[in-house]
C-alpha cells in the first residue's frame, strides 16, 4: 500500500501501540497534522507551548513506562523542545520526539523556521535522526521507539522534512529489529553476581542505594523481596522514591542535600553499598572524595559508563536491576545478623527524625503535604512536583506507596516541569488523582498549560505552595549570602525601596485564583491554617474538576535538613 | 597520572557520525590530540583512531561513552595491545639555495619525501610515529617552517607471532 510519509508515521505509532500523542502545529508538520484530523486511534493533545508539550509526553511515561510521544514544527517549535528533551535525558525517560524540518533542498540555508535540531540535540538525546529519504521513515521510527525504550531509556528526536511527510512509498513497518552497534546488556555476569553475594554476605553494615533504574526497569518488587530476604536497609535516590513503600521498617527514606539525617549517616558509616539503577549524583555524594569512605561498592546498572564515572566501583555488575535482583534473590534465604547495624540505624532514626517546627499563625509547607497524605489515604494517587523547596517538602514528607506514583525533575532540576508533567499523567491515567505540587515561581514558567487542562477536562488539582520567592535560592542566599535576597522575590516592583521591609508586598501576586478563573479553572486560596484540611478537601476530594489551589505558606520556611554544596553529607545543618 | 591512548572507533559510515563523536569529547571536556576518518573493508563503517590524553579513570569514562553512542560498533584501546601505527606529515619550507642540500640531506634521513619544490618554497612528505615526526619536525624547523599539515595518527593491531 503507498501512503505518503505523515501516513507512515501515524501507522507507525499505531503498530508502537501509541494512543496519544502530545503536539503542536506549524508549517513544517501541516501534513502530519492533516493526517491525524481523521485519525480515531491517536489521540492528539495540543498544549500551549512546545515545552509543555515535551514534559507533558513525559510525564505520561513517567507515569506508564509507556514510550511518551511529542511533535513539533521546525525552527522554534523544535527549540521549545530543548528543555523538556533534556529533562528526559537527565533522568533516563523514554520519549520519541518528532520534529518538522524545512525541506530537504532547503536544509542548510538558513531557511524560514529551521534550526538544525539533530546537532542541538546530539548531547541531550540517546540518539536522533535526520530522516530525508520516505523510504527509510519506518525502519527509523521502528529504531527510535527501540532505542528509546531499550536498555537505559531516553529521549530519541526524529527530524523529518516537510516534503517528506508528503512523498509516498510502500509502506512495510519492521516486525523485529537489531542493532549490531546497540545491545544492551540485560543479564548480569554469574561470575560477578556470586562475587556480589559474597560481599553481600561478608559485610557488617551494608546498606542498598536504589535509583530511577529500579524503577524504569520494573524491578520494585524484586528490590523488595531483596531487602526482606535479606534484611538490609535500603535508601532509594529521588529518583528511586516509591520503589520502596514509605512505611518499610528498614526503609530510610532519600540521602544527599536534602535527605534524611539517618540515610546520609548510613551511607557514611556503612562498610558496603550496594547500588542499583543509581549514579551517584552530586547531589546524593556530597563531596566525593569523603563519600562513604570505609564502603566497598557493588554497582548494579545496565549502562556502563555509570559505573566508576564518579565513585570507584570495587565490584561491577552490568545488567538490568530487575534481572540481577532476582539472580542474587535466589542467594538469600536467610537474612544476615546485622543486629548492631540495625539497632545503630534506628537509634539515628529516633534520634534525628524528619522534622518542622509546626505553628498556628502561619502554613507550614510540610504541614500541607501531611494533610494531602491523610486526604489521599486509600486514592489512586501520582504527584508531580515543580523544582525547588516545593519539590524536596513533597519529597520528604509524602507518604509514597509504589513506583510511578511520584514524578519529578531530579536529575536537570526543571521549573515548569511539574505541571505540564502532571497533565501528562492524567491524560495517561484518567481515573488517578494526580496532584502537582509547585511553587508560586515554578508554575508561571508553564503557566499557560491551564488551558490544555480546561480543553481536554482534566481532573487535574495543583497545590501551590506559594510564599512568594523562588525559595530554594532565598534559603541559600539566606544560609550562605548573609541575607542579601537578590533576584528571588517575586512581588519586588520598580516602587519597592531598594532595602526591602517586607512590609508592603503585594498580596496575591500574581492572582492565581484569578488566573485560573481565566481559563475557566476552579481556583482557591488558603490563607489560614485552620482552612487548610477543609478546602483540600473540598478541592481535591469533593470537587470532580481541576483545581488551582493558591496555599499561602509560611514565607521563609527553609527545607531542613542541609547539606552544603561541596560538603561531605554527613556534615549536615539542622535550623527549625 | 596522565597518559596517552591510541583508541580505534568503528561506527556506522552515516551523516552526523563524526560531529557526535567529537561533540562528545566536547561536552564532557575530553582532551582531544588527534583524531582521523576513513572507510573500512566494509563501505558502511568508518574507523576512527581518536588519540586522547588523560588519567586512568578518563579514559575509561571515554571509551564508555564512546561505547555508548548508538552508532558505536566496536571501540578498541591500542595502549595495551601491540599496534602499527603512523601519521602522515606535510611541511612547507622556506628555501635559500645554499640550504637546499640540508634539507635534501635532513629529509633522506629521515626516510622523508620532496613532493614540491617552487621558486621559494620546498614542501616534505613524511609517514612516520608522531614521536619521529615530531623529530623531524624539530630539525627542520632552522629552515624556516611556513606550514604543517598533519593528519593524525591510524592505527592496526600487530598480529600475534
Amino acid at each position: 500500500m503507498l501512503l505518503n510519509g505523515a501516513q507512515i508515521v501515524i501507522e507507525c505509532l499505531k503498530k508502537e501501540s501509541v494512543d496519544t500523542i502530545f503536539g503542536y502545529p506549524g508549517g513544517s508538520v501541516i501534513t502530519l497534522f492533516d493526517a491525524l484530523f481523521s485519525e480515531k486511534d491517536i489521540r492528539v493533545i495540543v498544549p500551549r507551548h512546545e515545552q509543555g508539550g515535551g514534559h507533558e509526553a513525559d510525564g505520561y511515561a513517567r507515569s506508564t513506562g509507556k514510550v511518551g510521544v511529542v511533535v513539533a514544527t521546525s525552527g522554534p517549535g523544535a527549540t521549545n523542545l530543548v528543555t523538556a528533551i533534556a529533562t528526559a535525558y537527565m533522568d533516563s525517560i523514554p520519549l520519541v520526539a518528532i520534529t518538522g524540518q524545512v525541506r530537504t533542498n532547503l536544509i542548510g540555508t538558513d531557511a524560514f523556521q529551521e534550526a538544525d535540531i539533530t546537532g542541538i540535540t546530539y548531547p541531550i538525546t540517546k540518539h536522533n535522526y535526520l530522516v530525508k529519504d520516505v523510504k527509510k521513515l519506518a525502519r527509523t521510527i521502528k529504531e527510535a521507539f527501540y532505542i528509546a525504550s531499550h536498555g537505559r531509556p531516553g529521549p530519541v528526536l526524529i527530524d523529518i522534512p516537510s516534503n517528506v511527510f508528503n512523498e509516498k512509498t510502500e509502506f512495510e513497518y519492521p516486525e523485529t529489529i537489531k542493532l549490531r552497534s546497540y545491545n544492551p546488556t540485560y543479564q548480569g555476569n554469574p561470575k560477578q553476581i556470586e562475587k556480589a553475594v559474597k560481599m553481600i554476605k561478608e559485610s557488617k553494615r551494608p546498606v542498598i542505594l536504589a535509583g530511577g533504574g529500579v524503577i524504569a526497569s520494573g524491578a520494585s518488587d524484586e528490590l523488595r523481596e531483596f531487602v526482606k530476604r535479606t534484611g538490609i536497609p535500603v535508601t532509594t535516590t529521588l529518583m528511586g522514591l516509591g520503589a520502596i513503600r514509605h512505611d518499610d521498617p528498614l526503609y530510610l527514606g532519600w540521602p544527599g542535600m536534602h535527605g534524611t539525617v539517618y540515610a546520609n549517616y548510613t551511607l557514611m558509616e556503612s562498610d558496603l553499598i550496594v547500588c542499583i539503577g543509581a549514579r551517584f549524583d552530586d547531589r546524593v555524594t556530597g563531596k566525593t572524595d569523603e563519600f562513604a569512605k570505609k564502603a566497598r561498592i557493588i554497582h548494579i546498572d545496565i549502562d556502563p559508563s555509570s559505573i566508576g564515572k564518579i565513585i570507584d566501583t570495587d565490584l561491577p555488575v552490568v545488567g538490568d536491576a530487575k534481572n540481577v535482583l532476582a539472580e542474587l534473590n535466589k542467594h538469600f534465604n536467610e537474612k544476615l545478623d546485622l543486629e548492631t547495624w540495625i539497632n545503630q540505624i534506628d537509634s539515628w532514626k529516633k534520634n534525628y527524625p524528619l522534622k518542622y517546627k509546626d505553628d498556628n499563625i502561619t502554613i507550614k509547607p510540610q504541614y500541607v503535604v501531611e494533610v494531602v497524605n491523610e486526604l489521599t489515604k486509600g486514592i489512586n494517587t501520582i504527584f508531580t512536583t515543580e523544582v525547588g523547596q516545593n519539590q524536596m517538602w513533597a519529597a520528604q514528607f509524602l507518604k509514597l506507596e509504589r513506583p510511578r506514583q511520584f514524578l519529578t525533575s531530579g536529575g536537570l532540576g526543571t521549573m515548569g516541569f511539574g505541571f505540564p508533567a502532571g497533565i501528562g499523567a492524567q491524560v495517561a491515567n484518567p481515573d488517578a488523582t494526580v496532584i502537582v505540587f509547585a511553587g508560586d515561581g515554578s508554575l508561571q514558567m508553564n503557566i499557560q498549560e491551564m488551558a490544555t487542562v480546561k480543553n481536554y477536562n482534566l481532573p487535574l488539582k495543583v497545590i501551590i505552595l506559594n510564599n512568594s520567592y523562588l525559595g530554594m535560592v532565598r534559603q541559600w542566599q539566606e544560609l550562605f549570602y548573609d541575607k542579601r535576597y537578590s533576584g528571588v522575590c517575586l512581588s519586588r516592583d520598580i516602587t519597592c525601596p531598594k532595602e526591602c521591609k517586607g512590609k508592603e508586598c503585594k498580596k496575591y501576586w500574581p492572582d492565581f485564583v484569578k488566573v485560573a478563573e481565566a481559563y475557566g479553572l476552579k481556583g482557591y486560596r488558603i490563607t489560614n491554617k485552620k482552612d487548610v484540611e477543609r478546602i483540600l478537601r473540598e478541592a481535591i476530594i469533593e470537587n470532580k474538576e481541576a483545581a488551582i489551589i493558591d496555599v499561602i505558606i509560611s514565607k521563609e520556611e527553609n527545607v531542613m535538613p542541609m547539606v552544603p554544596a561541596g560538603h561531605p553529607i554527613n556534615n549536615i545543618i539542622e535550623r527549625y | 597520572m596522565k597518559n596517552v591512548h591510541i583508541i580505534s572507533v568503528w561506527v556506522e559510515n552515516k551523516a552526523g557520525v563524526l560531529s557526535k563523536v567529537s561533540g562528545l569529547f566536547a561536552s564532557r571536556g575530553y582532551n582531544i590530540l588527534s583524531l582521523s576518518v576513513g572507510e573500512t573493508e566494509d563501505p558502511e563503517v568508518s574507523r576512527m583512531t581518536i588519540v586522547v590524553e588523560g588519567d586512568d579513570k578518563i579514559i575509561e569514562q571515554v571509551k564508555k561513552q564512546l561505547n555508548k553512542l548508538i552508532d558505536t560498533i566496536k571501540v578498541i584501546d591500542f595502549t595495551k595491545k601491540s599496534c602499527i601505527n603512523k601519521e602522515l606529515c606535510y611541511v612547507k619550507l622556506n628555501m635559500k639555495t645554499k640550504e637546499k642540500s640540508d634539507i635534501i640531506m635532513t629529509s633522506q634521513i629521515f626516510g622523508a619525501k620532496i613532493v614540491d619544490i617552487g621558486k621559494k618554497t620546498i614542501t616534505i612528505e613524511i609517514v612516520d610515529t608522531d614521536k619521529r615526526v615530531n623529530e623531524f619536525l624539530k630539525l627542520v624547523s632552522d629552515f624556516g617552517i611556513i606550514e604543517i599539515a598533519r593528519s593524525g595518527i591510524v592505527a592496526i593491531a600487530e598480529d600475534e607471532k
